[in-house]
């Protein structure tokens, strides 16, 4: 086995190294619950809808596809935001507030509350506003990425109490219940939303210049601004596309679930979605990112947890778990350790033979 | 006699016992032969100078001698008896103490702390704080060094650092001292005590290497040189026998009359008021630079000659904006440019090459084509991204005219040579065509080849007509490459000279302060 990158490219595929090893991890995962799950890899086609275990997968994932997309980019202008958890569970509770208005919130009193388009909107926009005040306090006032979005991280799940008055907001609405559990051309509509989130984004990115200018900036901050790149509208940019999407990954969160829960939407989501942007091949220190690698990295850790739920493990020594593999994995990525294992490999060969 | 290999006192005829001796050395890495057959010797109670271009394997015999890397074929011998350094901590347990370019203290320990590190004074586990300080005192005191052990590494100065990296690795029994650039980061009065330091610790009988690519100071203290040129040992001289001119032609294996500073005559542009393309009024910053004013014509190249701290680097980044000035305006073709930013210099068309390109002018994990596009693309906006036809014409053009050398566009740049690095930030700010560049200290840190070569570049802009302001701290590039120059000292402009009347002398004397009658 020379490396998974000539592989894939014999393949006719042609891959970034970085990307090669989740993407092997991700298949092996595949693999493993083919082998260990008799009923991973059927396909039911029930009521026009796809079902199986690659499906779910696939949905149980899009919030965090559609929140790691955003943040590989912020990572890759040398930032990182902590605010996204707290983000999603801002725009849930707006669009869930909006829809079914509950007497105690503050949404009882919105004139135009009440129909699906409007709640989706103000929750979008609201999630938008929060990138921007993480932009601004990052690319304007210099805060540190970490302290300025650790702000938003606290504060931000306060204001969706304030905003749900602590409380559950449940609703009934066709129109969301679709976007949560409804489908279209045999797919989940979360899957469809989260695919056209990320292919929206990388377009953006790629087609223009935002992302090459931005992975200047996160290699050298300096060497980029004196070479006249406009490095606060950029870093602000980062910021308010990572704000939007979490909202619509907010969004997707409530709807799946029919209620608002202000405490424990997206909850964690900040720290796996660092997670499946690292995994992706993305470094924390800035510079090249890669929007393909996060997805693969969301893909890779919501198999992980379906796979180790999947086995009968409990929740709480799934984590555990969970730890154990995603250090196998970055081990994996790093040249340093693979040199290393290789020479020893060597080594044990020629003094054993 | 010169130009061949001589034998360790063979020219002076005495029979000294070196104190360190290499024979035959022979080190390969893969695809490349660093040192064939080299011999070198170190008497006691000399200072040996180690000389030649990067790649020509001044490292590598370091690193041999220091006990880093192990030679292939070869003897060492230490007091005539052979010896086999396996290890940096060997090499030193046979008193040999190796100070590198970097400096490697720890800036937020105190003095005392970074002297004793790793050795400190113990008791139950924890560090005997008086006793520390007072062992680190006389540390300091056996070199006749007086500096606050209590304060923190990096409130001193590169040169105390520097001091107090050379007083950690003499620890009493070293008998060798080892320096690898040690005066690349340091100023004239800094590099002056670095070697008084020297030369107290040479009259006590250590035996120093070392090795530096100013030419001046190889002369100022150096017993003999020796020269390596692509792997070989071409020449071991004392130094009072060497001219430059020979130092230089045995360190490039070149002709000199080949070099720039005979093929580019001084030139002399006159500049009109109408002519005038940027023109600074009182500009200025606090702590910076005092107010200034500065004319640049068409097709002029002014030098700004001064030491290092002079204002020379402040004054070019008010002008492009790189910091804001306080005071004064600036005004390109007699239209005033409000606040200037990089980002306007970039569309009013100047360039900026800055002094450390490490860290202000490469991205060194972007690739070479990604590196030289930055700016062209700055200017497009962050919408319209620039073809990959375009690119990769670009690259290619660049690559050509000036002499790029680059595994492939997708390289990324942190693998290049300094020289082509600098060749590649050059081609980023050529490429958005600009009316002005800015140069400061364009050859530093590159090797003499490459600065021979940066040099034609600009002598090329400069024939193009294109109008430049350029730094440097060789006088020699100033003179030769520079229509105008401007003197410098303690942060204000102080004198301008033409450059047909100027010389490395006369700009001395300015700076100095002295007035040539």
């Amino acid at each position: 086995m020379r490396s998974v990158v000539a592989m894939s490219r014999s393949f006719g595929v042609t891959m970034d190294s970085r990307v090669a090893w989740p993407f092997a991890a991700l298949v092996a995962l595949l693999v493993f619950n083919l082998v260990f799950s008799s009923d991973f890899l059927t396909f039911q086609v029930r009521d026009g809808r796809l079902y199986g275990g690659l499906v779910d997968i696939f949905e149980n994932a899009a919030p965090l596809i559609l929140v790691a997309a955003g943040v590989a980019i912020v990572i890759g202008t040398g930032g990182i935001d902590l605010s996204v958890g707290s983000v999603m569970a801002i725009s849930g509770t707006v669009a869930a507030g909006m829809i079914a208005r509950p007497e105690y919130s503050v949404f009882n009193n919105v004139g135009f509350g009440g129909s699906i388009l409007p709640a989706i909107s103000l929750a979008i926009v609201t999630a938008g506003i929060a990138g921007l005040l993480n932009g601004t306090l990052v690319g304007i006032l210099g805060v540190q990425p970490l302290m300025a979005t650790l702000v938003l991280m606290v504060a931000g799940r306060g204001v969706a109490q304030l905003l749900s008055d602590g409380q559950i907001i449940t609703f009934r609405e066709p129109a969301m219940d679709f976007l949560g559990s409804g489908a279209w051309l045999g797919l989940p509509v979360a899957i469809w939303i989260s695919l056209c989130g990320v292919v929206f984004v990388a377009v953006i990115v790629r087609v223009t210049a935002i992302g090459f200018l931005a992975e200047a900036i996160g290699d050298n901050r300096t060497a980029a601004a004196l070479s006249g790149v406009p490095v606060r509208p950029l870093v602000m940019f980062a910021y308010v596309i990572t704000g939007l999407l979490a909202g619509v990954a907010g969004i997707l969160v409530v709807c799946d679930i029919g209620a608002a829960d202000s405490i424990r939407a997206g909850r964690d989501k900040e720290l796996d979605a660092i997670l499946a942007v690292v995994l992706g091949g993305t470094t924390l220190s800035g510079g090249r990112f890669s929007i393909l690698g996060a997805v693969i990295g969301a893909l890779l850790i919501q198999t992980l947890t379906t796979t180790i739920l999947a086995q009968g493990i409990v929740e709480d020594s799934a984590r555990l778990v969970k730890g154990g593999v995603v250090i196998a994995i970055c081990l994996l990525q790093s040249d340093r350790f693979r040199s290393g294992v290789t020479r020893a490999w060597k080594w044990r060969r020629s003094s054993t033979s | 006699m010169e130009g061949q290999l001589t034998a360790p006192g063979a020219e002076s005829g005495d029979m000294v016992q070196p104190l360190l001796e290499a024979r035959g050395i022979i080190k390969q890495y893969p695809g490349v032969t660093a040192l064939n057959r080299v011999d070198f010797d170190l008497r006691a109670g000399e200072i040996h100078a180690l000389m030649g271009e990067n790649g020509a394997g001044k490292t590598t015999l370091i690193r041999i001698l220091t006990g880093a890397t192990a030679p292939h074929a070869g003897t060492v011998r230490l007091d005539g008896k052979l010896v086999r350094m396996r290890s940096p901590a060997e090499a030193q347990a046979f008193g040999i103490a190796t100070v590198y370019q970097e400096i490697d203290l720890i800036p937020y320990l105190s003095v005392a702390e970074n002297l004793l590190l790793g050795r400190q004074p113990m008791r139950w586990g924890l560090i005997r704080g008086r006793d520390l300080r007072r062992r680190a005192r006389q540390a300091l005191a056996r070199l006749g060094l007086n500096i606050d052990v209590e304060s923190p590494v990096h409130s001193l100065s590169i040169a105390m650092q520097q001091m107090v990296a050379i007083a950690r690795a003499l620890d009493g029994s070293a008998r060798i001292l080892v320096l690898d650039e040690p005066t690349s980061s340091l100023d004239s009065a800094d590099t002056a005590r670095l070697f008084s330091l020297l030369r107290e610790l040479k009259s006590r009988g250590l035996g120093i290497i070392f090795i530096t690519h100013f030419i001046d100071q190889v002369f100022a203290i150096s017993d003999r040189i020796s020269i390596l040129r692509n792997g070989l040992g071409v020449g071991c001289h004392e130094t009072n026998r060497l001219t430059r001119l020979k130092l230089v032609s045995l360190m490039l294996g070149r002709d000199m009359r080949a070099a720039p500073e005979t093929s580019l005559p001084p030139r002399t542009v006159r500049v009109d008021g109408e002519r005038s393309i940027l023109e600074a009024k009182r500009m200025g910053r606090e702590g910076a630079i005092a107010p200034f004013d500065l004319v640049l014509g068409r097709g002029e190249v002014v030098g700004l000659a001064g030491l290092l701290g002079s204002g020379r680097s402040e004054a070019v980044r008010l002008i492009f904006g790189a910091d804001r000035a306080q005071c004064g305006e600036i005004r390109m073709h007699g239209r005033p440019i409000r606040r200037p930013s990089p980002r306007r210099s970039l569309r009013a068309g100047v360039g900026f090459v800055p002094e450390d390109r490490k860290q202000q002018a490469l991205a060194p994990n972007l690739s070479v084509e990604e590196n030289l596009i930055l700016a062209v693309q700055a200017r497009r906006g962050v919408l319209r991204r620039l073809g990959r036809a375009d690119r990769r014409k670009l690259f290619a053009d660049y690559v050509r005219v000036l002499g790029i050398v680059a595994p492939g566009p997708r390289t990324p740049i942190r693998l290049l040579s300094g020289g082509n690095q600098q060749k590649v930030i050059l081609a980023r700010w050529l490429a958005t065509q600009p009316e002005i560049m800015i140069l400061d200290e364009p050859t530093r840190g590159i090797d003499i080849g490459a600065k021979a070569e940066v040099e034609r570049i600009m002598a090329g802009l400069r024939e193009r007509g294109l109008s430049m302001l350029f730094i440097s701290s060789e006088l020699d590039e100033i003179v030769r490459d520079s229509t105008r120059i401007l003197v410098l000292r303690d942060r204000r402009i102080i004198g301008e000279l033409e450059s047909a009347a100027a010389t490395p002398e006369r700009i001395m004397e300015k700076i100095a302060g002295v007035e040539a009658s």
